[in-house]
């Protein structure tokens, strides 16, 4: 069992988790049945990381949107394509799809964890994704759903939900926040968090990230 | 349960070598966060002490290095595995057959869930094995 041969034989009839991953969710079930751990209490762990995983190459890609003009145009045309040409992306999918945020229209990503979740470009994924109804209500009522988050937006901003399938992901390119003016890429990439990427959050600008 | 955050800076100070940076522990892949939520849960719960788990991982990364893990650090975590699967088997918890026998059941869960549906564990996933 010390053995860890991770395979990704690109199958696409069924779902796919790596060796590591089946030892993980084992021992979870494990713990969780034995009434060693409580899921919920792990989620929140998990969650408190929530910024510490991963490449989070879904954030270097927005702040690198923000700041080149041309490369953004480039992301919104073709987002797989556009990706590949940073070269320290892997795994993204051939049909990754940017939407941007814009004062007009407001964008947000449900999707059913499969086991392709892109976490290599958006990050962890939110615990509220496990839950079928919160998905399904996000479809019917995103305004509902993004106040629970604490998002207010204009009246007159139009909210489209996207549901993520194994074929298509999507990333959410939220808008700049003010108060930004002259930040380097790796600033901005600091504050663009998980939720600003599906669309249940928005950045902003922190001291923290600036100084 | 609220996070008790002293409790994994305490955990990054007494276990060496946990990737961390100035807020605390970083992760490379969501599983290796959940492999680090489940030990300070069991910590949590007094299954074992700090030096416990340090010198159950000392092992697994010495068990590894025999193996010819080529050691640059990118590992770290497939060796906090296999020392979370070796003290649950120690302190009586679950065995390691047991845990083989949920990793296969979770195996033929993935076998049988279309791609783009969620994976969950059923009672008929561990009947099939």
């Amino acid at each position: 069992m010390a053995h860890d041969h991770d395979h990704h034989h690109h199958d696409h009839d069924h779902s796919e988790l790596s060796e590591t991953e089946l030892r993980v969710r084992a021992l979870e079930t494990v713990l969780t049945e034995k009434g060693y751990v409580d899921p919920a209490a792990l989620d929140a762990i998990v969650e408190a990381y929530q910024t510490k995983i991963g490449p989070r190459n879904g954030a270097r890609v927005v702040a690198k949107a923000w700041t080149d003009p041309s490369f953004k145009q480039a992301l919104l045309d073709d987002a797989s394509k556009a990706i590949a040409t940073l070269g320290h992306v892997s795994r993204v999918g051939d049909h990754l799809i940017a939407v941007e945020n814009t004062p007009q229209r407001h964008n947000m990503v449900v999707c059913t964890l499969c086991s392709c979740y892109p976490w290599e470009m958006l990050g962890l994924p939110p615990v509220w994704y496990k839950a079928s109804p919160y998905r399904s209500r996000a479809v019917k009522d995103p305004r509902g759903v993004l106040a629970d988050f604490g998002i207010a937006l204009p009246k007159d901003t139009e909210i489209r939900v996207w549901d993520s399938t194994a074929e298509t992901r999507f990333l959410v390119l939220p808008m700049r926040p003010a108060g930004t003016e002259g930040w380097s890429e790796e600033q901005l990439a600091e504050i663009v968090t998980r939720d600003s990427m599906i669309g249940t959050g928005l950045p902003t600008a922190e001291p923290k990230a600036a100084s | 349960m609220t996070i008790d955050y002293s409790a994994a800076r305490r955990a990054t100070q007494e276990v060496p070598g946990i990737p961390h940076d100035a807020d605390g522990p970083v992760f490379a892949a969501p599983w290796e966060a959940q492999a680090f939520a489940m030990t300070l849960a069991l910590y949590d719960r007094g299954l074992f002490t700090w030096p416990e788990w340090a010198a159950t991982l000392a092992a697994a990364i010495k068990r590894a290095q025999g193996a010819g893990d080529p050691d640059t650090g990118d590992t770290y975590y497939s060796h906090w595995l296999a020392a979370l699967e070796t003290i649950v088997a120690a302190k009586g918890v679950a065995t390691h057959d047991t845990l083989h026998r949920y990793r296969d059941a979770w195996d033929h869960a993935c076998d049988r869930t279309p791609h783009g549906k969620p994976i969950e564990l059923r009672p008929d996933d561990f009947r099939a094995l």
